[in-house]
């Protein structure tokens, strides 16, 4: 009995490494561009909850009210205003600038807010369990963040599939120049989908602060766990990367149950066999 | 009746390049003999300017040259390093074997690495390479035989291996630390310089164009890959020499080997050998001088690292080639009309 | 007749390579230009810098009196200047009509729709769901056709229509052609095939090595000083 409660624990933390990935995903996705500091946005939204929580009294959820158009802001004016310039000069350049990007962020969060860790409180759900027949137990935050994770992809496939900027933003993706040559502005296109992406990223951030301790130096975990989904899922497709987030957690509730020290190195492990046996992933879709 | 053609010669040097290997030598005889002008500080300083230029040079000769961005280099500092302390204590081993073999261990675990992360490509590669790091470092937090979580120290009986007084054994260390430096320099050098230099510039400039000339993409970057593997794990079991003990958050610290190494190259001048030097002293500089200001130093460099990504890709030294043509480190080729002799004897044209 | 299109002394460069030399063409509100050359004479260069596609200095083009040679292509869409690329370039990820759909991502208004292009194209109406690689070459060329349309363009311009397609295909699509010019459509036309170009158009332009080598009506023009400015002899 005990092994189901494992399994189902570790199958809903897909949820939010899935949460994890979205932003990385349309990053890639739209922009073939992989954001080195992905990780360290979602700790910045953290931070940024914190400061209103802290400042207002409102619990995390509410703040997300302020956080979520504050960081698709941000991501908008990031990709605008910087990350645009690097497209075209090949791998190096928005590697080594997200790279800068993800030192600067880490390194300023030490500043302000110093190295010790804070959590988000959300109250009492955050331990509270679902208890079905036959002594099975599912945490009902975990189950919530999933639902979060389902709701999210589900709307971002209609937003793709169903909508006029879908369409631009599918189109863009299969060949930037021939798009900005059917109308599309791309520059304003790319920076929609950061902002888009940011918006999954405050909401992952918000949400794992209120389970996890974090601080500055947080970040980089956060971006290899969303890079671990989208790889295990394969690059192109979002209900590949939830599955991908499901395989890790499921990993790693293995891992724990052996010993809890092993819980993140069975994720890497899993992720590096898989990397091995199936280097495109189990459900790829795009072509690089 | 046609001109007979010029006899044409590949030159390398450079009247910058032949004057600088003229200047340079009292700079380094005075480097090497610091421990008698210095004290222990500055030896330290100077050993720590030594190896990151080390680390820098081998991480541009990977990236700038190979094209492999890799952002998880520190695993062979570690493993390295954990060679070293490994040997040396449960077998042993002397202290001037069990260095040679940190750099062997380091090599042989590049191979199945390699195997992995080769799966991957450009950015994909980068973060495939901090994953592995990642997952060593957690391997040696929960392998009791390497000290686990509070990692291991070096025993006084090992270190006085290299010398049982104090000032001697900081000497030798130091100049150890100088000869790797120098050593790493002269093979990426000589390797750059070579038939295999030129297919990596080659790769450099443009892989497809190279792949389709014959050059052997693969094979070229799986040999770099594992070549400065065992270099890194080398400098790796010298940098844990001297700091007498390793854990495994500093033995594969991203931030302490890779994150400043990266910003010394990209500001200093990827793909260039002058590069790195240039940006070892940028960094240096930096740190002393916001030392006060906690991590200060890491944001400037980030926001230089960053500009010159975007304004000036080739850094400060691509700068200085852009405007004055200079080399100081001659690898590539040129072609000469006529034997410098004839060339300078004045003529009708 | 008003001017639509002028360019002056267009020059377009590839990195340090030269493709235009000092190009002056000029197209009237409603006429079918034809450019024709031989491989790499500059057309397809002469189609992306009016479409935006490569930078030019403000004033070598002019679009209706205004000076449009640094306008992004996107922009130069919204001002109605719509291109049908070399080589089709349709989006392989969306289906035939999400790929028409494209074309009216911009929005000007007009008369061409969905169900005008479909009656334009009858074979793209049953093909509409496919994925757009699933088409043959000349119902890709007619769906890269209209998603062009989609946005209204007062001038389209035409790469290559005829690259690869069999030889009754290309007729079909030029009747398609010639129905689109008699809604006042501007239409400049870019062909290696010389013949089929100048059955289409009133005027042409040769170009050969990135310049202009010859320009004139088509009607009983002689074939052999085209020949000549064709191959530079």
């Amino acid at each position: 009995m005990e092994w189901i409660n494992i399994l189902i624990q570790g199958a809903l933390l897909g949820g939010i490494y899935a949460l994890f990935a979205i932003g990385l995903s349309l990053s890639f996705g739209i922009m073939r561009l992989v954001n080195i500091a992905h990780g360290d946005l979602i700790v910045l939204s953290a931070y940024a909850s914190l400061v209103v929580v802290d400042g207002t009294g409102v619990n995390p959820v509410t703040s997300l009210i302020l956080v979520v158009p504050l960081m698709f802001a941000v991501g908008y004016a990031l990709q605008r205003g910087l990350l645009n310039l690097t497209l075209s000069g090949g791998l190096l350049p928005p590697l080594l600038v997200t790279f800068g990007i993800s030192i600067i962020i880490q390194n300023t969060l030490l500043q302000f807010f110093g190295a010790h860790t804070h959590r988000l409180q959300l109250g009492v759900i955050e331990t509270q369990a679902l208890r079905l027949p036959g002594g099975i137990a599912i945490g009902l935050y975990p189950l919530l963040v999933f639902v979060v994770a389902l709701i999210s992809i589900g709307g971002l496939q209609l937003l793709f599939y169903r909508t006029r900027l879908g369409r631009a933003f599918r189109a863009a993706s299969d060949d930037a120049d021939t798009a900005e040559l059917m109308g599309i502005d791309n520059r304003h296109l790319y920076a929609l989908a950061l902002g888009i992406a940011m918006i999954f990223t405050a909401l992952a951030g918000v949400l794992f602060a209120i389970r996890t301790n974090f601080d500055p130096a947080s970040g980089p975990i956060r971006l290899i766990l969303a890079f671990e989904a989208v790889i295990i899922g394969g690059l192109g497709s979002l209900w590949g990367t939830l599955l991908g987030g499901v395989i890790l957690g499921l990993s790693q509730a293995v891992g724990a149950a052996l010993s809890p020290t092993w819980q993140i190195l069975a994720g890497h492990i899993a992720f590096l066999i898989i990397l091995i046996l199936r280097p495109s992933g189990l459900f790829p879709r795009t072509r690089d | 009746m046609p001109q007979p053609l010029e006899p044409i010669r590949v030159e390398r040097a450079t009247p910058a390049s032949r004057a600088f290997a003229v200047g340079i030598v009292p700079g380094l005889i005075a480097l090497a003999a610091l421990p008698w002008w210095s004290d222990a500080g500055n030896m330290r300083l100077v050993a720590e300017m030594a190896y990151y230029l080390a680390l820098a040079q081998l991480w541009n000769l990977l990236a700038g040259y190979a094209g492999l961005v890799s952002v998880g280099q520190q695993v062979y500092v570690g493993l390295g390093g954990y060679a070293f302390f490994y040997t040396t204590r449960a077998l042993d081993l002397n202290v001037y074997l069990a260095l040679p073999l940190a750099a062997l261990f380091a090599c042989v675990m590049a191979v199945p690495i390699s195997f992995a992360v080769f799966r991957l490509r450009g950015a994909y590669f980068a973060v495939g390479t901090w994953v592995v790091s990642e997952a060593f470092m957690l391997g040696a937090s929960l392998i009791e035989a390497v000290g686990a979580g509070s990692g291991l120290s070096l025993t006084p009986d090992i270190v006085r291996q290299i010398s049982p007084d104090r000032g001697v054994r900081d000497t030798i260390i130091y100049l150890m630390s100088l000869g790797v430096s120098a050593l790493v320099v002269g093979i990426v050098y000589l390797l750059l310089r070579s038939r295999h230099g030129l297919a990596l510039t080659a790769i450099r400039d443009s892989e497809p164009a190279s792949a389709s000339l014959g050059v052997n993409t693969f094979r070229t970057k799986l040999a770099i890959y594992i070549i400065t593997a065992a270099c890194t794990g080398f400098i790796g079991g010298l940098i844990f020499l001297q700091k007498l003990r390793i854990s495994p958050e500093a033995g594969f610290s991203i931030n302490d080997w890779t994150v400043v190494v990266i910003f010394m190259v990209v500001i200093g001048g990827i793909g260039t050998i002058e590069g790195p030097f240039i940006g070892m002293l940028v960094y240096i500089l930096l740190r002393e001088l916001l030392a006060d200001y906690g991590t200060v130093y890491l944001i400037v460099m980030g926001l230089i690292a960053v500009a010159v990504m975007l304004k000036a890709p080739g850094g400060l030294w691509g700068w200085i080639v852009q405007r004055y043509g200079l080399q100081l480190f001659p690898v590539s080729r040129r072609l000469a009309s006529a034997p410098p002799s004839e060339a300078e004897q004045p003529s009708a044209h | 007749m008003t001017t639509l299109l002028r360019t002056k002394k267009l020059s377009a460069f590839y990195g340090d390579f030269q493709a235009l030399f000092d190009v002056d063409i000029t197209v009237e509100e409603g006429e079918t230009v034809a450019i024709i050359g031989a491989n790499g004479a500059g057309k397809t260069t002469l189609l992306r810098a009016v479409a935006g596609a490569l930078e030019s200095a403000p004033e070598m083009i002019e679009f209706a009196g205004e000076a449009i040679g640094h306008h992004t292509p996107h922009t130069l869409v919204r001002l109605g200047i719509a291109m049908v690329p070399e080589g089709r370039k349709l989006f392989s990820s969306l289906s035939v009509e999400e790929n028409l759909m494209v074309g009216s991502h911009c929005g000007r208004p007009g008369p061409w729709s969905l169900s005008r292009i479909y009656e334009l194209f009858p074979p793209l109406s049953t093909l509409r769901h496919l994925p757009a690689h699933a088409l043959s070459g000349g119902q890709q060329q007619m769906a890269a056709v209209g998603r062009a349309l989609m946005s209204n363009p007062r001038l389209l311009l035409c790469d290559e229509l005829s690259l690869g397609l069999a030889p009754s295909v290309i007729k079909d699509i030029y009747v398609c052609l010639g129905q689109i010019t008699a809604q006042g459509t501007t239409v400049i036309i870019v062909e290696q095939d010389i013949d089929r170009a100048l059955s289409a158009s009133r005027r042409f332009y040769c170009l050969q090595e990135g310049r202009l080598a010859l320009a004139a009506p088509t009607a009983n023009f002689d074939r052999a000083a085209i020949t000549a400015a064709y191959f530079g002899l």
